[in-house]
């Protein structure tokens, strides 16, 4: 039979003869073809001219599963077969735990129910490392106070004034498309003046900080967290809580307020603009009406949630980056939630603080 | 002595007159180097003399200023990514910190090249090419559905040579591999590397630090100094030469007690 063999590879009967490399280039194409081959198996390899692991693999595993005979094997191509025969320990490949919809859903609530006790933890942890320092005023951070301001709240300056100088503008071209169909269109001023003070001031700051500094908190502890830093400290003596977390969340109770007066004043210098170039109303008929219909409970109402925003911003920051454990991965996911986490906590504080003001009379 | 190999022979890797600079800073000028197949070459040379840029510019992963880098007989520079992908399916690569998928398990991250280059193989066939890979890799099976940060330095080490042997390849790259493993854990996978270069009939490409590794399985070894490969030879030929770095490299203390062990 030798003798009429083409140049190619053979199935007759169940002599199963490939010829030429036997390599992981074709080993999809040759496990049809070996599965196609009824048994009792024989393989011929003595037209095989090489061979790497996988080919040997194929051929090994045909012989443990079907009881395959060899046969032409060159010393060379049996030394192959016995390596790759004394590395077949099978090991599990995917990772445990594939859960099903209810058990999903299950998880996630303990989950939520857990990182809200442990908010609460850490909020706790936080007061304990805050009284410590009130005990040894020595040991406060200055310096790293002092750059938090800067990269929280001095090099946010300009995205939060730009942003807020165009609501200003959005909200004086809104009302004044609707206020105009009752011939109201003054009380634009009134409009633009309550909004951006008592709410949207405040409100879209804690949003551009939490995106800013909430998620940067997150991944640079987190960072720390994977390269040990964080253990590193604390076996040296240093609290991460006194040296991480506290210097940031002074920084961003600080900055937050001085963020949401500056966003009140550049929206309603966008407000103005607009009003007087397209309402024409002059500049300092606009100033004279907002002094007088913005009462100062607003500003009070507002700079009183701004720090509150903050604080809860840099505490959902710096606790889910103490979270990350082991991998990069982690680093993103606790970042992300990191944001939502504070932008949903600072909305539902907004709305318990909109409550509250009203029932004291702050209308 | 000459560095490069005569031109009638054809080395598995060819770098002539190599130039890498970063800003102002020279790393390599008019570095040639040549690796003969089925050999371990080892490259040594002090901390920052640019060890693992001449392996990423042999490999593609930077472009040098100047110079030029034959790997299989094929020029490896300017290459567009589609070309480079039949030559990169010859050879794996263990990075100097493992770089192993973090988001996969020990075995996903072996099935990772046979996905990307062999697509048809099918699941069942990939997960058994995986498992006796880390099997050869020396791993326990137990290590297969683990993630990388499950694992100890040395495992981690023989999970990243796990997938850089997927393919089969024909030319390994190290970057440090026993860097950070305790002493018996380095011998191991010294002999590992070893046994399995006869094996696969591989070409080894071996940067290292590791004195005790140099000596118990480099062929030849490359030194790095001065910007350039001074000299490339057994480490008893290298020994004969009186440049000031490699007479204290190899004749210190370290040197010696490894040339004794
Ligand atoms: N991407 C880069 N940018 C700038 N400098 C680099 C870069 N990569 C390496 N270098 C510099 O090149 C030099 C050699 O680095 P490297 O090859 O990592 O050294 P080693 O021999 O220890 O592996 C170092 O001085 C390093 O600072
Ligand atoms: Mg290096």
């Amino acid at each position: 039979m030798a003798a009429t063999l083409a140049p190619s590879d053979q199935l007759n009967g169940s002599i199963f003869s490939p010829a030429g490399a036997l390599t992981i280039v074709r080993a999809g194409s040759v496990a049809r073809e070996l599965e196609n081959t009824p048994d009792p198996l024989t393989i011929d390899l003595s037209r095989v001219e090489r061979m790497d692991t996988v080919g040997a693999w194929l051929i090994h595993r045909s012989v443990r599963d079907r009881g395959a005979q060899v046969t032409g094997a060159s010393s060379e191509l049996q030394e192959l077969l016995r390596q790759v025969a004394e590395a077949d320990h099978p090991a599990p490949v995917r990772p445990v735990g594939e859960r099903g919809a209810v058990a999903e859903l299950g998880a996630w609530t303990m989950e939520a129910g857990r990182t809200l006790v442990g908010l609460l933890g850490f909020f706790g942890a936080t007061l304990v490392g805050f009284l410590n320092l009130i005990r040894h005023p020595k040991r406060f951070r200055y310096n790293a106070v002092v750059q938090r301001f800067d990269v929280v709240g001095v090099r946010a300056l300009g995205i939060i004034g730009l942003m807020s100088f165009l609501i200003g503008i959005v909200i004086g071209q809104q009302g004044a498309v609707q206020l105009q169909q009752f011939g109201a269109e003054v009380y634009t001023i009134n409009l633009i003046g309550r909004i951006t003070v008592r709410e949207l001031g405040p409100l879209m700051t804690a949003i551009m900080v939490a995106g800013r500094s909430g998620s940067a908190f997150a991944a640079q502890i987190g960072t720390m967290k994977i390269t040990e830093e964080v253990d590193a400290m604390r076996t040296i003596g240093v609290s991460p809580i006194e040296a991480l977390v506290i210097p940031r969340l002074i920084a961003t109770v600080i900055m937050m307020p001085l963020l949401a007066f500056w966003a009140m004043l550049m929206a309603i210098f966008g407000g103005g603009l607009f009003s007087w170039i397209s309402l024409e109303i002059p500049p300092l008929t606009y100033v004279q009406r907002i002094a007088e219909v913005v009462p100062a409970t607003d500003l009070w109402v507002g700079l009183i949630k701004a720090p509150v925003f903050g604080f809860i911003i840099a505490l959902a920051g710096c606790f889910q980056g103490m979270l990350v454990a082991n991998d990069a991965e982690q680093v993103g996911l606790k970042t992300t939630a990191a944001v939502v986490q504070s932008i949903f906590l600072v909305i539902i504080l907004d709305a318990v603080f909109a409550i509250f003001f009203s029932s004291i009379g702050w209308i | 002595m000459s560095i490069t190999l005569p031109d009638g022979a054809s080395p598995i890797i060819k770098v002539r007159s190599l130039e890498n600079r970063f800003g102002d800073q020279i790393v390599h000028q008019d570095l040639d180097l040549d690796v003969r197949r089925g050999e371990i070459i080892g490259v040594v040379g002090g901390s920052g003399t640019g060890k693992s840029v001449l392996m990423r510019s042999v490999i593609g992963l930077q472009t040098p200023t100047a110079g030029s880098v034959e790997v299989l007989g094929e020029n490896m520079i300017g290459r567009e990514e589609d070309e480079a992908k039949n030559i990169r399916r010859r050879w794996g690569i263990l990075f100097q910190n493992g770089a192993l998928f973090s988001t996969l398990t020990v075995a996903e991250n072996v099935e990772v090249p046979l996905r990307e280059y062999f697509p048809k193989l099918g699941t069942e066939l990939m997960d058994e090419i995986a498992c006796y890979k880390i099997s050869m890799s020396g791993l326990p099976p137990e290590a297969g559905n683990k993630y990388p940060s499950e694992l100890s330095g040395g495992m981690r080490k023989r999970a990243g040579l796990a997938r850089a042997l997927a393919l089969d390849p024909e030319l390994l790259f190290l970057d440090e591999p026993t860097a950070g493993l305790d002493p018996i854990g380095a011998q191991a996978f010294d002999q590992l590397i070893r046994s399995l270069q006869k094996k696969l009939d591989l070409t080894v490409f071996l940067i290292t630090h590791d004195l005790d590794s140099l000596y118990a399985i480099c062929d030849r070894v490359a030194v790095l100094a001065d910007r350039r490969v001074i000299a490339v030879d057994t480490i008893d030929r290298l020994l004969q030469m009186d440049h000031p770095w490699i007479q204290e490299y190899f004749n210190g203390p370290r040197g010696r007690a490894a040339a004794a062990a």
